[in-house]
């Protein structure tokens, strides 16, 4: 743009920097290999590169080597989308709070560091291949009830419906999980009552959720337990990990509409 | 000029305002017995698709839906940061759907199909009740209604949002009905799987060729409509703001096999991205046309000032957008903010380390906004320092995850300096040609959101994307479909051993072994580079006949040196992003190429396509309505060669006139 210059500068990709790390990177082929660590060497690593930027100069490297590049996922390189995952030095998302993988930039570490990195370790995510985990039971989750059941159509004019601004903005503040498992990755039962209790409390918050909030409560975790999610020992890893940085709040009122669904109901 | 005897538009008579009322209540049904029977193909789970699919779904449809990612949620659209347009008028500041509808032929330079762009309006309502009503948390107000802000190229305030996350709320409403038919078993979600083909029987498209990319697997699918809602193909620049999935292919494959592509060369340059740091940068990053209702942008009066923003007077800044658009001042369209900072960069205006950039700066707005919170707080005698600090906690109330975003970024904190900010590849008004009804030129095949040309002309304006995709999915199609499906009734199952399918796996698998064969010395992402130089350089920001020749014979040297020297590792038998990427680039470079055509063929200037040739004494883009008022609609008839076909525009309801911001 200001883009790529000239060929010779194609060529300097990765050599504008004065870092030099080592890296120790989880390779396994698919999910039923025994995977293990590679060590890696990487120069002139730049500050100013993302954390992905510098895996992108990682596998051209690997590639010149004829070495297969290292699968992760990654997509908006935004912090929103929720793809990339990265396990970094024991951290989801490494060392910054409120901060995704993608948005880490190498500015966090130092000349000469050992960065470790894995995949996301839960029962319920199984590796795919190197730092690619499945999230599908996220998918089935809210399969089970996360939703307000309108068929589109069926909408009465939107202002007919006032929403006191605090509850709106609680709402918005649950919904603003992006799904992508660190809450699952940092504790240390891989339980997702953090990202389950996110919709619920959406939903709950909000009268439109109010017709399915027992039924949503009680199908939730039931398709939850049935994943193989452990279970919460409110030890608050989730939230001190989450990039979004989504309340332990949400826990507490995930249990309050449990209880008060199991009381009134005997749908599951 | 006459349209071509290829294209009908299928628009239906009448005036304007009664089209799609009249249409919509005589397009033919299908009882709910036979829309059991009939399977429809949904790629792509963004705002069109994942609205589609659920919507469909509900009418009783048998839906099959594929994307590319782990999960229908992360579509791209998620990353829509401002808002969604609609003519609700709740702030009662005179909006209307005729207003939305001219504000948007007007902002598409006058190159888009007044029918469709009127029943966008028309149903931009709707989208907010059918969202709010998913449970959507969008901004409210204390009295509990919703909240409006201002958007580019508009008077009013009809953008609808949720603080800088707005994409995000809107496709995770869609994303839960789409799961919502996923647990009723209605929808069968195809998550990591990417369509690689269309398969055509009879003239008609009866399924595609989609690719496992855990396994490796080419698989069949049949169905009676195939909809593809797969989203721009801003990544044929290399950087943009879009995605790093986000790719041509399905929408090409499709063009390959015959459906015509229209305007390829109007692409959205985004005005306000934060600039690019280095050789490593894969994508840039987008800061939310939002700012600019309270962030002014400036330059330094004097060429190649090196002093901080900060310390160059006010006497001695250039607001330029104010002094050359007071009508609009910082709330132009996007090309033309676009284009009025390459003017000043281009000019030896620009700051920063690589003089690619401009400020956006909200030193006014943290004083006013401060001076507003003492004048509530009843505080007469308030220091600077207080004031300073009161604006700077409301600037965060209304944009914090934006400047917590740039910080993170750049380094740079915003609240202390002004912002650096520079244009950037961002959406591609251009698409596959569709009519009236979202069908391209091949029956059965649609198109529906950003993948299609429809609604925005030559320039789209701000929360308008989010519009038209949520439109298409869940007003538009669920009627429109029903003319052709209608006819399909006594069609039955599609068989997949038809020999059609085998034909089109075996050149998908062909293809792939091609790819894994050449083992060249090149990487997959240093052709995207190339390419990306190619088309920013000369069928970017601002194009000329000579620049584009030479960019045409360019791309096709590209072509061949990709398809001998491409180093792809690996193979095609487990999870492979490299053969993805290879795959996706291969799409890309044929692209470049047709962009290149169309910016070629059209000798003016219109919103995003900006001929160095054609302008105003002013650099206002100049317009030839005589001769150029068309769709181009491209057909494709073998490597390197295309046709072209005209859509005429005919403008019944709006008065021509040269686009003024002034």
């Amino acid at each position: 743009m200001p883009h790529l210059k000239v060929e010779s500068d194609i060529k300097n990709i990765g050599m504008e920097g004065n870092m030099s790390l080592s890296l120790k990177v989880w390779r396994q082929s698919d999910k039923d290999a025994a995977g293990g660590f590679e060590d890696y060497k990487l120069a002139h690593v730049s500050p100013d590169m993302s954390f992905l930027e510098m895996f992108d100069v990682l596998n051209e490297q690997l590639i010149e080597e004829g070495k297969e590049p290292v699968s992760f996922d990654h997509d908006c390189r935004e912090g929103i989308c929720g793809a990339c995952s990265m396990y970094i030095n024991g951290r989801p998302h490494g060392p910054l709070r409120g901060v995704t993988t993608c948005q880490l930039h190498m500015r966090s570490f130092k000349d000469g560091d050992t960065i470790v990195v894995e995949p996301w370790r839960a029962s319920a995510f199984p590796v795919i291949k190197d730092l690619v985990v499945d999230r599908d039971a996220f998918d089935r989750v809210i399969s089970a009830g996360g939703f307000v059941s309108v068929n589109t159509g069926n909408a009465q004019d939107a202002n007919s419906l006032p929403i006191a601004k605090e509850s709106a903005d609680d709402a918005f503040a649950a919904a603003a999980c992006i799904g992508c498992g660190a809450c699952v990755a940092a504790c240390k039962n891989a339980s997702a009552m953090l990202f389950v209790s996110a919709k619920i409390s959406q939903l709950a918050l909000l009268p439109q959720g109010q017709a399915e909030r027992s039924i949503r409560a009680e199908k939730m975790v039931a398709q939850m337990d049935a994943e193989g999610f452990g279970a919460c020992t409110n030890t608050g890893a989730c939230s001190a990990e989450c990039p979004k940085e989504i309340s332990l709040e949400n826990i507490a009122r995930l249990n309050r509409e449990y209880i008060g669904a199991k009381f009134s109901s005997s749908a599951v | 000029m006459a349209t071509s005897s290829r294209l009908d538009a299928k628009i239906p008579q009448g005036s304007l305002e009664s089209k799609w009322s009249k249409y919509r209540s005589s397009v033919p049904l299908v009882n709910p017995a036979n829309k059991r029977n009939l399977e429809i193909i949904v790629v792509g789970t963004g705002l069109a698709g994942a609205s589609a699919a659920a919507t469909l779904a509900e009418l009783g449809y048998k839906v099959k839906a594929f994307c590319f990612q782990d999960s229908p949620r992360r579509a791209h659209s998620i990353a829509a940061q401002g808002g969604i347009n609609a003519a609700k008028n709740y702030q009662n500041d005179g909006d209307s759907v005729y207003r939305l509808f001219y504000d948007t032929i007007k902002g598409g330079d006058y190159r888009a199909r007044e029918a469709n762009v009127h029943r966008l309006a028309e149903v931009s309502g709707n989208i907010i009740d059918q969202c709010v009503a998913a449970g959507v948390p969008f901004a409210r107000e204390y009295g509990g209604l919703l909240s409006n802000r201002s958007f580019g190229g508009t008077q009013v305030q009809r953008t609808f949002y949720a603080a800088g996350q707005t994409g995000q709320q809107l496709l995770l409403g869609a994303y839960s009905g789409l799961q919502r038919q996923v647990g009723m078993g209605t929808i069968k979600m195809y998550n990591r799987h990417e369509m690689l083909d269309i398969v055509n029987i009879d003239g008609k498209c009866r399924g595609i060729i989609a690719r496992n990319l855990i396994t490796g697997e080419l698989e069949r699918h049949g169905g009676h409509a195939v909809l593809l809602c797969t989203g721009g193909y801003g990544n044929v620049f290399y950087l943009s703001t879009n995605a790093m999935g986000s790719n041509v292919t399905a929408a090409w494959k499709a063009h390959k096999r015959g459906a015509f592509f229209g305007n390829p060369c109007f692409t959205q340059i985004h005005p306000t991205c934060i600039p690019v740091s280095g050789e490593h940068q894969s994508k840039l990053t987008l800061m939310s046309e939002s700012l600019r209702n309270d962030g002014r942008i400036w330059v330094p009066k004097k060429q190649n000032d090196n002093r901080p923003g900060n310390e160059i007077p006010e006497a001695e800044r250039d607001y330029y957008l104010e002094r050359r658009y007071p009508a609009f001042g910082n709330l132009v369209p996007r090309d033309i903010a676009s284009r009025a900072a390459k003017e000043r960069c281009d000019a030896g205006y620009g700051v920063g380390t690589s003089k690619l950039a401009v400020y956006l700066d909200f030193a006014a707005a943290v004083e006013r906004y401060g001076r507003g919170e003492a004048s509530k707080n009843n505080i007469h005698n308030a220091s600077d320092v207080d004031i300073i600090t009161w604006g700077k906690a409301v600037v965060k109330e209304k944009y914090g995850n934006l400047f917590d975003m740039y910080k993170q970024i750049t380094g740079e904190d915003p609240y202390e300096v002004p912002m650096r900010i520079y244009p950037a590849v961002h959406y591609t008004m251009g698409g596959l040609w569709v009519d009236y009804n979202l069908m391209t030129t091949v029956p059965g095949l649609y198109s529906l959101g950003e993948a299609n040309f429809s609604d925005h002309g030559a320039n789209r304006l701000g929360a308008s994307a989010l519009m038209q995709g949520l439109a298409d999915g869940y007003f538009v199609i669920p009627y429109t479909i029903g003319a052709y499906l209608a006819s399909e009734i006594r069609t039955g199952k599609i068989s997949t051993d038809h020999e059609a399918f085998v034909k089109a796996e075996t050149e998908v698998r062909e293809r792939i072994e091609t790819l894994l064969r050449i083992q060249g010395k090149t990487s997959p992402e240093l052709f995207h580079r190339r390419l990306g130089k190619i088309m920013w350089d000369k069928c970017g920001m601002a194009r000329n006949a000579e620049g584009l020749k030479e960019a045409i014979q360019e791309i096709r040297q590209l072509r061949k040196d990709f398809w001998s020297d491409v180093k792809v590792m690996g193979n095609a038998t487990y999870f492979n992003p490299e053969l993805d990427k290879a795959n996706r680039v291969a799409d890309f470079i044929e692209l470049g190429e047709l962009m290149c055509l169309d910016a070629l063929d059209r000798n003016e200037s219109c919103g995003g396509h900006f001929r160095e040739e054609y302008q105003t004494e002013e650099g206002e883009a100049l317009r030839d309505d005589e001769n150029y008022m068309y769709v181009s609609a491209w057909e494709h008839k073998g490597p390197e060669d295309w046709e072209l076909h005209k859509e005429e525009l005919v403008y019944e309801n709006i008065k021509i006139a040269q686009r003024s911001y002034k």
